[in-house]
């Protein structure tokens, strides 16, 4: 496999996938350990929601996370807080600079209102998400609020939101030190009628590094 | 001396005397029969109330609404605010989607015309009117921590109720849990983005002329669960517990028709309807 362009995270390589275009992945990384997700062809959105595996009833909460850092836009520095307030992980690298946690992840039931119920049975990261929280024996009820990793989800003076043009490029990656074991479930996302894959689902790479010491 | 209540006869006597000398005092409290609630909007009908209840500040309460079913929240003394979540009350798996609430209608400021929609891409609830235009889509909940933080005091039991915790009783009273709590929404104390994607907590609306209320008219378009709880506002920079109380005012009425205005404001506003409808037959 292609070496990771960018700075090497101390620690050994306990982990490196490749998730396909549009495919569901979900890993446990462990307190200390840190996940690269590297955007290998660029502006592809990974959407991304973190449990709690000891007590999955908390999760990643978009709301702590942005009213704790009183701005709306995840880059590094970021600590995403769980829906007890407290942190999951940390953002320790960004060459991409933006990511969203505004925009939810697509659903075949809201693409319909989008784009049309014509787009009723395209594949979306809800169905993603479904499949891979199932085997930890999570279901609809824990469906939550989501990070869209490389995405870009502007707010305009007036209020209006979209999702525009993304600012990532091939190789460009984000690093989640886990402050706690945090269950990581993502979908690559497959969404074709917006920019958020630049109408091009493509694949990622995940990387999981053990601890520094 | 024997004290009153040291027979059941006495602590009977004892119980209704209280609750006869003191009702009245208290006005947080719901309208029972609620045929008897008074200052009504012009255009209610006695005989269609559903609900009359005040909120103090840190109270909750929660209430299935029927289809087309209004529901005012009123900001008496203009300094409240009330956090929402809205669930489909037949299978409330389906529940408000903030995120999707606001990319479906491409605007993350709430206010007259916009929809509340489910995770199932259908309408739970339309805005159908809105005097304040100070809400909020970003926001947590204020919890135990945050009350902790600014109050000294955070827990459900203490003076410093929060939302989350508010939100959680009023869900398990449904048999639902914390799991169950999705992002919320809150009324009546304003968050905007700024270009460089901060937050400004712009608070309050500018107070109504006199005798008159900030309200939030809601249309319920399916049969919803609503749950509300009246705190602060986790960006309120006061450092006092401060939140005036709320009167929620619901009614029966007709379910919105084809020809309604906000059903037909856009394609996407159309298509959340068109979507329910569908799913109602």
């Amino acid at each position: 496999m292609k070496t990771v362009e960018g700075e090497a995270v101390a620690g050994v390589v306990a982990l490196d996938v490749v998730v396909e275009a549009r495919a569901p992945w979900s890993h446990v990384v462990r307190a200390g350990e840190t996940l690269r997700i590297v955007d290998l062809a660029g502006n592809q959105a990974v959407d991304c929601i973190l449990y709690n595996p000891h007590d999955t009833d908390e999760r990643y909460s978009a709301q702590e996370t942005v009213t704790a850092q009183g701005n709306i836009f995840l880059t590094t520095g970021t600590t995403l807080l769980s829906t007890e307030g407290r942190a999951m992980m940390t953002i320790t690298a960004d060459t991409c600079g933006r990511h969203d946690t505004l925009g939810g992840a697509c659903s075949c039931e809201s693409n319909a209102l989008r784009y049309g119920h014509h787009t009723r049975h395209q594949h979306a990261c809800v169905e993603n998400f479904l499949l891979a929280i199932a085997p930890y024996g999570m279901g609809k009820r824990d469906m939550t609020s989501n990070i869209n990793w490389f995405m870009n989800v502007p707010v305009e003076a007036d209020g209006s939101l979209g999702i525009v043009d993304g600012l990532s490029a091939p190789g460009k990656y984000v690093d989640l030190r886990a402050d706690m074991d945090t269950l990581v479930a993502v979908s690559n996302c497959p969404q074709i009628n917006n920019p958020c894959n630049a109408f091009n689902p493509t694949p990622v790479r995940m990387i999981v590094y053990g601890p520094a010491s | 001396m024997t004290s009153t209540t040291a027979t059941t006869h006495g602590a009977k006597e004892h119980a209704r005397a209280k609750a006869a000398r003191e009702a009245a005092a208290v006005t947080a409290k719901p309208t029972i029969p609620v045929s008897e609630a008074t200052n009504l909007p012009a255009a209610v009908e006695r005989d269609d109330l559903v609900w009359d209840e005040t909120l103090a500040a840190g109270d909750y309460a929660s209430r299935v609404l029927e289809r087309g079913s209004r529901l005012r929240i009123e900001d008496i003394e203009g300094d409240a605010c009330v956090s929402l979540l809205v669930y489909s009350a037949d299978a409330p798996a389906e529940r408000l989607n903030v995120a999707d609430t606001v990319k479906v209608q491409w605007q993350a400021y709430l206010g007259a015309g916009a929809l509340l929609l489910s995770d199932m891409g259908r309408v739970l609830m339309s805005i159908t009117e809105d005097t304040s235009g100070r809400h909020d889509t970003f926001s947590a909940p204020s919890s135990a921590w945050s009350n902790q933080r600014k109050y000294g005091q955070g827990d459900n039991h203490g003076p410093f109720p929060n939302a989350r915790d508010r939100f959680q009783l009023a869900l398990a009273k449904h048999g639902l849990s914390r799991r169950d709590i999705p992002p919320s929404i809150s009324f009546f104390q304003g968050v905007t983005v700024e270009p460089d994607g901060s937050f400004r907590f712009t608070g309050a609306a500018p107070a109504c002329s006199e005798g008159r209320r900030h309200f939030v008219e809601l249309r319920a378009e399916t049969r919803v669960l609503v749950v509300l709880a009246n705190t602060p506002h986790v960006l309120d920079p006061r450092t006092t517990y401060e939140v005036s109380p709320v009167r929620l005012l619901a009614w029966r009425a007709a379910a919105t028709t084809a020809d309604d205005k906000i059903r037909n404001s856009s394609p996407e506003r159309l298509r959340a309807f068109e979507s329910l409808e569908d799913h109602l037959l």
